[in-house]
């Protein structure tokens, strides 16, 4: 089901497919009113069945990542993004094409199903070049994990990457991602997240039982001045900064080496 | 040691250089004096395209999301920026082109093809960190927003201009990288500049 509105596309989605046994990520990117796909219902959004097992067996490490953009350099690029990050791609063009990869009926996206169902959800982040707020916090709030903020880098990618692993490794009982080396985390006070984010992702637990998160998310990017002025400091090697100085911490892209 | 004893010669045989003498002390003198020869090629190419790559950033050509696009180039796909610029500029001239015709005439121009077609140019030259062609599109953004024709024609024109120079200037720069490759030595991955060779032209020394 999709419905036009202002460059985005609502589509209730359930999915119900037996591929992989390897974690599944939905990249999805805001896209042109035709064919698009950009946020998810979490209320009917099913998690992922595999092949009828109860708790099938998981290749913890393996990310295979579904990333939706129509735009030829944007795929190219988040391809390339993904691969360095050890994840499996498959790039797609259009929502339509996301929907036949994952094997789902047209006609079927609208029927209800049974929640209690022992699926797996699927994890959907958006991406848009567009920094506005209002529309970053409806796609949160209707079931996004995050978003991230075009163009996008290595050190955001990285980061899903790393809380991807992270929480299937937390539903696997006490295992958990040591950094190489672990810097106290430093990200710089923000307006707290409205709705309540998942542990991992709180920069402010100073519950040092919470797993700690890798190096290359731990430098805080600087807050800076819309768009256009972000290229001052392009000839060191300081952090990326980001563009809107009210954008949620866990969307924040933090800089690099 | 210029002697007939010890004088070496060299040949080059499908990009690799042998050398050739009677005894041991004119190789590796000869040697010594290739590599060093090599040596000051490579690092005075490699410092002209540094110094070529941080004027393209100063110019306000390139913004950082170039440096990222040049992280996910390695040995393994070393031509990795040079095939997404290449796919951006083709964008660019099917976009100004499709533009172009929704521009033409005065009393009919579909304004919200000029705006997609603006928006996907300023989403694809973001990406690739292609600085001046970004901000010429928010400023024909702000043209089509208010359907100012004119405004669009005078945008179109700059961003024709921008990429076709940036163009020129990548490829300007791509042919350095090839030299330096050429010559022996390795891409300059960080703005400081220093010399290193490409660990396949090491071995000579061993030989």
């Amino acid at each position: 089901r999709g419905r036009a509105n202002e460059n985005i596309c609502e589509l209730s989605l359930v999915l119900n497919f037996n591929i992989l046994s390897s974690q599944l990520l939905l990249l999805l990117s805001a896209m042109a009113s035709d064919g698009g796909v950009s946020c998810l219902r979490r209320s009917e959004m099913m998690s992922v069945g595999i092949g009828g097992m109860d708790s099938p067996p998981l290749d913890v490490d393996e990310v295979h990542v579904l990333a939706v953009d129509d735009s030829l350099v944007d795929r190219i690029v988040i391809e390339r993004l993904l691969r360095i990050t050890s994840c499996k791609v498959t790039a797609v063009d259009s929502g339509w094409r996301a929907l036949e990869f994952l094997g789902i009926d047209n006609e079927n996206a609208s029927a209800e199903l049974d929640e209690s169902s022992s699926f797996r959800q699927v994890p959907v982040v958006i991406m848009s070049s567009e920094n506005v707020i209002t529309r970053i916090d409806r796609c949160l709030e209707e079931g996004a994990e995050d978003f991230l903020l075009k163009p996008v880098k290595l050190a955001d990618v990285k980061r899903l990457r790393n809380y991807l692993t992270r929480d299937v490794k937390l539903s696997n009982g006490n295992k958990r991602k040591l950094p190489e080396d672990s810097p106290p985390l430093t990200l710089s006070p923000d307006s707290p997240d409205s709705s309540p984010p998942p542990s991992t992702l709180s920069p402010d637990s100073s519950d040092s039982s919470s797993p700690p998160l890798s190096p290359v998310e731990i430098i805080s990017s600087q807050l800076s001045s819309p768009i256009d002025d972000e290229d001052d400091d392009v000839l060191t090697s300081s952090p990326e900064s980001s563009p809107s100085p009210v954008r949620r911490q866990k969307m924040r892209s933090p800089g690099l080496d | 040691l210029m002697t007939a004893k010890s004088l070496a010669s060299k040949e080059t045989v499908n990009g690799r250089c042998w050398f050739y003498s009677d005894d041991d002390d004119g190789i590796s003198v000869y040697l010594n004096r290739e590599l060093h020869a090599m040596n000051t090629v490579v690092a005075q190419l490699q410092t002209q395209f540094q110094d070529y790559l941080v004027s393209l950033y100063q110019q306000g050509f390139l913004d950082n999301q170039f440096t990222e696009l040049r992280k996910l180039q390695d040995e393994g796909t070393p031509d990795f920026v040079a095939e997404v610029v290449s796919l951006f500029f083709d964008d660019c001239s099917k976009l100004i082109n499709s533009m172009s015709r929704s521009l033409e005439r005065p009393e009919n121009v579909d304004f919200k093809q000029v705006d997609s077609g603006v928006h996907q140019l300023k989403g694809s030259s973001s990406s690739v960190g292609a600085r001046r062609v970004k901000n010429v599109c928010i400023s024909f953004k702000e043209c089509c927003d208010v359907q100012n024709r004119e405004g669009c024609l005078r945008c179109l024109q700059q961003v024709d201009y921008e990429y076709k120079m940036l163009k020129t200037k990548l490829q300007d720069l791509f042919n350095l990288e090839k030299q330096i490759v050429q010559a022996g030595g390795a891409i300059p991955q960080h703005f400081p500049s220093y010399t290193i060779l490409r660990p396949d032209i090491r071995p000579c020394l061993d030989a």
